[in-house]
């Protein structure tokens, strides 16, 4: 299979597909998250019955420090119960969770999480809303003024400190998620599906904007994405997940050669081969199939016309 | 200022016309005088009562009985409607009861107070604060359930104490929707209230009109009504004023 799809610089991140569970502390040292057998049982009610349903199993995965990695999968693979699991919301059960070698127990500010709904709290200020968390770290009001309107300038906000969440645009709402979410200096930035919401033209300025934010403040992300596109063009690895019960496909090496900040990242033929792959992965098909290039897909049919 | 005057002006025309219409049908004779004074001769009986100060201490008695059992209503409804509104348990086992006591006409439990209470002012006060509790409770309970789950979820995701998730989240959240029931709540005050006064009592508003009324000094019962729609009105447009300033931001929520 893997030969098959080895087309140019891409390639299958062998480590990846199947990461080890570390044995030792030191080596998880290394890792900034390790996720090792994890597993979520759910109990669902169907009226008097109680049903089981297993969200995630068997679930492994590194991150290393400072990466960005994103993630893809069917709907209802998972993707959103392992960001709960990472955040510290739901505790798996099985396994665990290591955070710079230490096991995650619960939420904390070692984290921050970026909603697809902004969760922007409406009777606060933008400045505020950025605030949130340095509240709870009981820093001076002077101090976190200053934190706040730095990340502001950072998300390229500068001057709407004042306003209400009700004044801003879907775009600058999930801005002002991003801002609240790096001020209080989190390891790890955790995104579900942040620019699901917004329309297209600010979904690719703010994922430009998220790249730029990235390089600048080195944060690991975890990024979770239904766009294959967005996941390719953001991730510098991209984790495909397989449905009920979710778990860890392949994870892809993101290799494009070209600076992403770019837009014409996008345009290069290698993106879009890294694209249809991920999007072969995702729609099961196997090797085979592939090599002549010639499905229905519509990815197919843009990458022989590129190619050809 | 022309603005203003305009709508100064489309909110007193239909008031302006009720009071013109009612002080003609008295002064042309088309109805007893009797029965319907001429708003000046109204007005000159309630100025009577002003100077003597005889409307006044009806006045500070029935708001003081209305103010007492209406803060300890809200005292006891809001907090009971927090832990209401986030245990849902709690809520499960306790809304039928609610929907009992809300349901059941307050001015019928009326003689039960004064059984217990006596006719002092106490039983008026209790009276008050029972019937106060069911609006601001359930609008409590309500505003504490409707808060947005991922507001709550993003302030967990940054390890939130519960006390201070209750202090930073779901009481700004709920407020809004708290301080319509208060506004309901105070409403419900004063229409219990005058009944309960024109059923057992020797000064206030409801008492003072059913005196009246029974003595037929017909212009003084009028004033006394109207004094009761001024300060009913008073009250609304005060808590209007403050609910608009705790929750401008939820008005331009979609």
């Amino acid at each position: 299979m893997a030969e098959a799809l080895v087309i140019g610089k891409i390639g299958i991140d062998g480590a990846g597909t199947k990461p080890l569970p570390s044995d030792t502390t030191l080596e998880r040292l290394n890792k900034n998250i390790v996720m090792e057998n994890i597993s979520r049982v759910y109990n669902i009610k169907h009226g008097r019955k109680n049903e089981r349903f297993t969200a995630i199993e068997n679930f492994n995965l590194e991150v290393r420090d400072g990466e960005f990695l994103s993630i893809v999968g069917p709907s209802g693979c998972g993707k959103s119960t392992l960001l709960d699991l990472l955040a510290g919301l739901s505790q798996p059960d099985t396994g665990s969770i290591f955070i710079d070698g230490k096991r995650v127990t619960g939420p904390a500010l070692n984290r921050g999480f970026v909603m697809q709904g902004y969760a922007l709290y409406p009777w606060r200020t933008v400045i505020k809303n950025i605030q949130f968390g340095l509240e709870l770290q009981k820093m001076k009001k002077k101090e976190r003024n200053r934190v706040a309107l730095e990340y502001l300038g950072l998300v390229g906000l500068s001057g709407f400190e004042n306003r209400y969440p009700y004044e801003l645009s879907g775009g600058m709402k999930q801005r002002v998620a991003i801002a609240r979410a790096l001020a209080y200096d989190p390891k790890v930035l955790l995104m579900d599906e942040p620019f699901a919401a917004v329309d297209a033209q600010t979904r690719e300025l703010l994922q430009e904007e998220l790249l730029r934010i990235w390089e600048k403040t080195h944060k690991t992300v975890i990024f979770i994405t239904h766009s294959i596109e967005e996941a390719v063009f953001l991730g510098q690895r991209v984790a495909v997940m397989t449905s009920s019960p979710g778990s860890i496909k392949e994870i892809i090496d993101v290799d494009l050669l070209v600076p992403r900040r770019s837009g014409d990242a996008k345009e290069s033929l290698h993106f879009n081969r890294m694209v249809h792959k991920v999007w072969n992965l995702l729609h099961n098909y196997s090797g085979k199939e592939d090599k002549s290039l010639r499905h229905e897909s519509a990815w197919g049919c843009r990458n022989i016309e590129k190619i050809g | 200022m022309t603005a203003k005057l305009k709508s100064l002006y489309t909110k007193s025309i239909a008031v302006v016309l009720f009071f013109v219409l009612w002080d003609s049908l008295a002064r042309f004779g088309l109805v007893d005088t009797f029965l319907l004074p001429t708003v000046t001769s109204m007005a000159e009986a309630a100025w009577e009562m002003m100077k003597t100060g005889e409307l006044f201490i009806h006045i500070a008695l029935s708001l003081k009985r209305t103010g007492l059992g209406f803060l300890v209503a809200i005292c006891v409804s809001v907090p009971l409607g927090i832990l209401m509104g986030w245990f849902q348990k709690l809520e499960e086992y306790l809304d039928p009861l609610l929907q009992i006591f809300r349901n059941t006409s307050v001015l019928a439990l009326f003689p039960v107070f004064i059984l217990v209470f006596g006719l002092g002012e106490v039983s008026k006060s209790a009276i008050v604060f029972w019937g106060c509790m069911w609006p601001s409770l359930l609008n409590t309970i309500s505003g504490v359930k409707g808060v947005d789950p991922l507001l709550i979820k993003s302030a967990r995701s940054m390890g939130i104490s519960v006390p201070i998730l209750f202090q930073k989240v779901i009481l700004p959240a709920a407020l809004p929707e708290i301080m319509t029931g208060i506004r309901l709540s105070a409403g419900v005050a004063v229409i219990i209230l005058v009944a309960a006064e024109m059923l057992g009592a020797t000064r206030g508003l409801g008492y003072f009109i059913f005196y009246a009324q029974q003595k037929y000094a017909i212009p003084d019962m009028y004033a006394g009504i109207v004094t009761i729609s001024i300060l009913g009105v008073l009250i609304n447009f005060l808590l209007v004023k403050l609910e608009n300033h705790i929750a401008a931001w939820k008005r331009y929520q979609v």
